[in-house]
């Protein structure tokens, strides 16, 4: 179990905001935070990793104090028993991959490294240096390196962002596979509506620092209720009768022009429910 | 003809420029270090003192050090009594002189080299329970080392180059102090041309090869790295 906290004073482009958390997390559980930029997610995961310091509060770990402003205590990330995978991989360039593996184990068992390269299928590439590899080769290769000594929490800074459409899909397979695998307790930073209903059992979005909504990820993007159909998309063009809108890797045009929007927005589509009935479904 | 005070000089320059160099390449990793990561305000003014041999003419710093050595002063005084040390026209005298000249070429390389490392790669370590000291040798050291390359090979030529300095503190005493640069002047004022061009031609060829050496090194480790 995970209990968080804590209040933290962040200075972003729109000024002062305070982030302030508190929650409590289960043991096992794929948790997204999912929110605007500049709402503080990065910042939750920097916190939980020592990386950076609340102003108060306090973060317990299954039963172990990682940080209390009253008691004084804050383990650096050293002590933490964490993996983070950042956004840029951060792999280490002198480092063949199994050596970028066998740095982070240290002392640990070797067999270790060599069924979490198998996972990640990377067993062909273990002596290629991280500079002659594909974005996702590399995206997995950090991925591996932060679970390669069992951490008990899994920090992942939007890692499939910098990623194609193809690879991402690949790339979440392998995560729930490292889940289900390691039964690692794993905070997830996204903004992909899709990523987050495959991986995530429970999500919090944050807005301006807090948390507004906690929930599963049908509880907070909304089912439809049981006859109409529900999307969420993004507006990339008006023309002058309808507006084209992006759901998935879908365009979609809608004529339906009662509310005015403009390019970038994200909304919702939904359809009633006389229509539904006429839906055709078929095989790909 | 190459005759023994010929060789007796190369040696001392040579000697010189090595000793200088290894202790500078600790000097340099310490101080690099804390340059690139500190929040210190007063960093500005720490670089600036580092700097001062850069801009400054060889001769003001030599003067300086020349007071601060000499047996009459209270730290000349001081190192005498203590260690029986005399700091003036000595061979410690020189290296101490050198350590003190030499530090921006050392120390610059590799605080840019360190300020370069991206900050994930440091963290990175750190989240996967490694220490700093650790993280210093296997991660950050070893990826910036074309800095470090640089910083030694530059730190090297420019003492085996240094005149001004040597001359203030160390003098001319074969065997001793007399290094390279000061034996072409000391050639040349004696008329003795093909003397001073035999000097003057072994540092011209050591140097070429020296950067030539530098260049392609730091190519194979692009290559290799990025």
């Amino acid at each position: 179990m995970i209990e968080l906290n804590f209040e933290k004073t962040l200075q972003g482009s729109n000024g002062k905001l305070l982030l302030q958390i508190s929650e409590k997390i289960e043991n096992r559980t794929f948790l997204t935070l999912f929110g605007e930029s500049g709402s503080g997610k990065s910042t939750i995961l920097n916190i939980l990793a020592g990386i950076s310091k609340p102003d108060k509060g306090e973060i317990i770990v299954d039963g172990q104090i990682w940080f209390s402003s009253k008691q004084k205590i804050d383990l650096p990330p050293q002590k933490r028993n964490i993996g983070f995978v950042f956004q840029d991989y951060s792999l280490f360039p002198n480092m063949s991959i199994e050596e970028n593996l066998l740095y982070a184990l240290g002392r640990g068992d070797k067999s270790d490294v060599e069924k979490i390269l198998k996972i990640t299928e990377l067993s062909d590439l273990k002596n290629v240096k991280p500079k002659n590899l594909s974005g996702g080769q590399k995206q997995r290769v950090a991925l591996a390196r932060a679970v390669v000594r069992k951490p008990k929490l899994l920090l992942l800074d939007e890692p499939l962002s910098a990623l194609d459409f193809v690879m991402r899909k690949k790339l979440q397979d392998e995560l729930i596979l490292i889940h289900k695998e390691f039964g690692v307790t794993t905070i997830l930073v996204s903004h992909d509506i899709s990523e987050i209903y495959k991986l995530a059992t429970d999500i919090l979005q944050i807005q301006n620092g807090k948390v507004i909504k906690r929930g599963s990820p049908s509880e907070i993007f909304g089912k439809s209720k049981n006859k109409g159909l529900k999307f969420i998309g993004e507006i990339v063009e008006i023309l002058e009768d309808s507006y084209l809108i992006l759901v998935g890797h879908e365009i979609i045009e809608i004529h339906n022009m009662q509310n005015s929007y403009s390019v970038g927005d994200q909304v919702t589509i939904s359809t009633n429910t006389f229509l539904l009935g006429d839906c055709k479904i078929s095989n790909i | 003809m190459v005759d023994n005070q010929f060789l007796e000089t190369m040696f001392v320059t040579f000697k010189l420029a090595g000793i200088t160099t290894i202790i500078l390449l600790f000097i340099g990793i310490s101080l690099g270090y804390y340059l690139a990561f500190t929040k210190n305000r007063f960093k500005p003014v720490f670089e600036a003192i580092i700097s001062m041999p850069l801009v400054l003419p060889p001769s003001v710093l030599g003067f300086y050090l020349l007071i601060t050595f000499s047996p009459n002063s209270w730290f000349g005084n001081f190192i005498e009594e203590n260690l029986g040390l005399r700091l003036v026209f000595s061979f410690e005298g020189l290296v101490i002189a050198s350590v003190i000249f030499s530090l921006p070429f050392m120390v610059q390389p590799i605080q840019n080299g360190f300020s370069s490392l991206p900050k994930n790669m440091i963290l990175a370590s750190y989240t996967l329970g490694k220490g700093e000291l650790e993280t210093l040798y296997r991660v950050m050291l070893p990826n910036i080392k074309p800095s470090i390359l640089t910083a030694v090979i530059i730190t090297f030529a420019h003492t085996i180059g240094e005149f001004g300095v040597v001359l203030m503190i160390g003098g001319n005493i074969d065997g001793e102090t007399r290094v390279a640069s000061i034996a072409i002047y000391d050639e040349v004022e004696a008329l003795n041309y093909s003397v001073a061009n035999q000097y003057a031609i072994t540092l011209f060829i050591i140097s070429f090869i020296i950067l030539l050496f530098v260049y392609i090194v730091n190519r194979k480790f692009l290559k290799s790295q990025f």
